[in-house]
């Protein structure tokens, strides 16, 4: 191996691929090479840092210099002034690392200090295309030592005593799932990686598999020893093509490495794995639909039981757990139960990965210890809410999820306390509104989601959820009543007790929760015709305030149905029975004397 | 429906005997449908039912039952894409930022809606499901350009670009 003087890390996550960060990596390769230090750098193209709102993002190692959004521009100046002269370029350094003296550790910013990266603890670490830097990590020393010290029984043991619960949402104690499909009978056994992240404005697993696709091996690996299986299929989204990539990259390694195949570890234990993409179904995140579409059918989930540990993939015993899951397996058994039982929660061990999005400074990817409070991760991590608005609600749990109000940001984050404040962890995304968003719309967005996404194979949530949808059209258009506010509600609890499978069931959610916290909301859409966040277009009002308006005649000319009408420099008025909402003319205003309300 | 349909399927021989080939490594497979219908559509570009049928026969599985698949997956399209096709990710943190009003306008910029392709296949508009770039919502994509932080406003200067 060359030896080199530092390190370059880019983020090529898929946050910083949209941004540039490949233009960024040709550009370092240009300067590097104009300036003969190729030799004494090299460039290495990791997964997610997290901070993907500061991408393109760039670490400079051995000082450990955090250059965000950087241009294409910036790199000479990188080039020659740190790189070749070693003086830091601190005006393009993420502002957060910049002291008088110098600079500060990641670690110790805002956004990283209250974090702790386990299953996210390679991303932006390593190189994901590199299996020896994997195995540098410690990768692959779990897998061996469950081969060649462990039995079975003593890892499924371990996995129970640690406490971890499923990632993907359910909250199932992961040991359980593993000891009934170690118990079922059968002569063939798979393991199989939910990879099909649907819910909207979450990529925690992508970033995982983009970011460190090996410890999903690895870990997969190490569940079908315990459980007796030697087949592994991966589910992944086709709408994630660096991740897919990376981990056909990281599976032919580990073959070539002899990690997978025949007599693993030169023991009787064969393991192999095989992508399936999936083709664009929420549904098919549901356990039961996720193995009828690898087994290339329509991805409609079936009813429960039997149990995929009984019958599962082609009728046979099937164990299937989530990316992030199993991102935290190799630690568990490298570092035991005991150690990962500290972090979190009583009933909540380890840690989290969140997307953070919306309303908020840092969008990005967050791995915090369960138990953490909503007001740490949006105002600590997350550094608050842009523009000085005011925080309204958080969403969790995606479609199935629900919103929590201000009054409850400081309940800690876990499976239990979740549940109880009638949201769900899911599989992780949090998205933070603010005083413009409406919590009518935000159901109405995700009943729309779920109406398109039912399979329809149930008539609770084929019909019902259009039902539903048509309810809450019908509230934001201003035509609802007081008894649609009660049916909604009726429907919901229907529903919920008689969908199928678990999307179905969930689906009600975001209605129930915003009724609970946001009722007040919905009665001003149906007594006073108000939507109060004003977004609800139906429901807007468009007026010129008389005191400014000079009487331009700008406006009247904008409007499409001539509905405004006035005197040369005198105030013009506004006809509200003629006003479609398009809102062309406060658009076209340059006094500010138009407003909506 | 007219507009989605107007086309008439001209495959070629060179893309037939690629089909073929698909079919023929995955015929042993099982659950070989989706994946080949993957294929197919990266060869085709899209799925008609000429297209459909050949997978059919070739994998001895009755056309209803691809058919099926084609129509339950919303990746899989029966009709062709324009040559520029526009996704706008309607993901949550993007529809909390306005995604919804970006929409709009290129709908009402292209005057043809989500699923349709203009009528001389040049642009097709999708709503997409989260495509990740969170960190840039508002986020809509161009074939493979992705254009974030951006405005209503901002639409008809970059539509402009592939005019």
């Amino acid at each position: 191996m060359d030896m080199v003087r530092g390190h370059i890390l880019c983020c090529g996550g898929t946050g910083c691929t949209s941004s540039g960060c490949e233009a960024i990596i040709k550009e370092m390769e240009k300067q590097l090479a104009a300036y003969e230090l190729d030799k004494e750098f090299k460039i290495i193209k990791t997964g997610c840092f997290g901070l993907c709102a500061l991408g393109p993002i760039m670490v400079v190692y051995p000082e450990g210099a955090f250059y965000s959004r950087v241009k294409v521009e910036d790199v000479e100046e990188i080039v020659k002034e740190h790189l070749l002269k070693g003086r830091i370029v601190k005006h393009l350094l993420y502002e957060e690392t910049v002291e008088e003296n110098g600079i500060k550790s990641l670690n110790e910013t805002n956004f990283y200090a209250k974090q702790m990266r386990i299953a996210l603890r390679n991303c932006g670490v390593i190189d994901p295309e590199n299996i020896e830097e994997y195995i540098a990590a410690d990768g692959y020393k779990a897998l061996g030592k469950v081969l060649t010290e462990m039995t079975r029984e003593e890892v499924i043991d371990e996995i129970l005593k640690s406490g971890l619960r499923g990632r993907g949402g359910g909250g199932f104690p992961t040991g359980l799932k593993w000891k009934f499909t170690y118990a079922a009978e059968g002569d063939q056994k798979y393991v199989a990686c939910n990879a099909d992240e649907g819910d909207p404005g979450a990529f925690m697993d992508r970033s995982v598999l983009e970011g460190d696709p090996h410890t999903v091996i690895e870990a997969m690996a190490i569940a079908a020893y315990a459980i007796g299986a030697d087949k592994g299929f991966i589910y992944i989204r086709a709408e994630y093509p660096i991740a897919v990539d990376r981990l056909q990259i990281a599976i032919d390694q580990a073959r070539e490495y002899g990690l997978l195949g025949k007599n693993i570890f030169g023991t009787d234990f064969n393991f192999d794995l095989e992508i399936r993409l999936g083709a664009g179904a929420f549904v098919c995140g549901e356990e039961t639909a996720l193995m009828t579409s690898i087994e290339g059918k329509r991805g409609e989930p079936r009813p429960r039981p039997p149990f995929p540990a009984n019958k599962g993939l082609w009728q046979k015993p099937t164990m299937l757990n989530n990316v992030e899951t199993y991102a935290n397996i190799p630690v568990i058994i490298n570092k035991g139960a005991d150690w990962f039982n500290t972090i979190g929660t009583e009933k909540s061990k380890g840690t989290k990965v969140f997307a953070l999005g919306g309303k908020i400074h840092n969008t990005g990817l967050v791995e915090v210890p369960m138990g953490t409070t909503l007001r740490e991760i949006i105002e600590d991590i997350g550094g608050g809410i842009p523009n000085g608005k005011k925080f309204k609600a958080a969403q969790t749990g995606g479609p199935s999820g629900g919103c929590i109000p201000h009054s409850l940001i400081d309940t800690p984050i876990d499976y239990d306390s979740l549940m109880a404040i009638g949201s769900m962890m899911g599989s992780g995304g949090l998205i933070v509104m603010d005083e413009d968003n409406c919590m009518v719309d935000i159901a109405k967005f995700f009943l729309e989601f779920t109406v398109d996404e039912s399979c329809g194979m149930c008539a609770p949530c084929r019909i019902g959820t259009k039902r539903l949808l048509e309810l809450l059209k019908k509230i934001t258009d201003g035509k609802g009543t007081m008894e649609d506010i009660d049916k909604l509600e009726e429907l919901c609890y229907t529903i919920k007790n008689g969908a199928l499978c678990g999307l179905g069931q969930t689906a009600p959610n975001p209605v129930l929760s915003t009724l609970q916290y946001f009722r007040d909301e919905y009665v001003a859409h149906v007594q006073d015709k108000v939507c109060p966040a004003g977004v609800c277009k139906a429901l807007a009002r468009y007026t010129i305030v008389a005191d400014k308006c000079k009487g331009c005649s700008l406006c009247s000319r904008q409007c499409p149905v001539n509905a405004i009408s006035g005197k040369i420099k005198e105030p013009f008025v506004i006809d509200q029975d003629k006003c479609i909402k398009c809102g062309a003319c406060m658009d076209s205003c340059k006094f500010g004397a138009i407003i909506k309300n | 429906m007219e507009k989605k349909t107007a086309l008439p399927f001209n495959g070629t021989k060179e893309q037939e005997a690629q089909l073929m080939a698909v079919i023929e490594s995955h015929k042993n497979q099982e659950g070989a449908a989706i994946p080949v219908l993957h294929k197919a559509q990266g060869i085709y570009g899209y799925l008609p039912l000429e297209v459909q049928q050949m997978i059919a026969e070739g994998l001895n599985v009755p056309l209803a039952e691809i058919y099926g698949i084609v129509t339950f997956y919303t990746q899989f399209s029966l009709y062709p894409k324009g040559e520029y096709q526009i996704g706008v990710c309607l993901g949550t943190a993007c529809y909390v930022k306005g995604s919804g009003d970006i929409l709009e306008k290129i709908k009402a910029q292209l005057g043809v809606d989500v699923g349709e392709c203009t009528p001389d296949g040049k642009f097709s508009i999708d709503a997409t499901r989260c495509i990740g770039a969170c960190g840039l919502a508002p986020v809509f994509t161009v074939n493979d350009d992705v254009y974030g932080r951006i405005g209503v406003d901002d639409v008809e200067d970059i539509l402009k670009k592939y005019m």
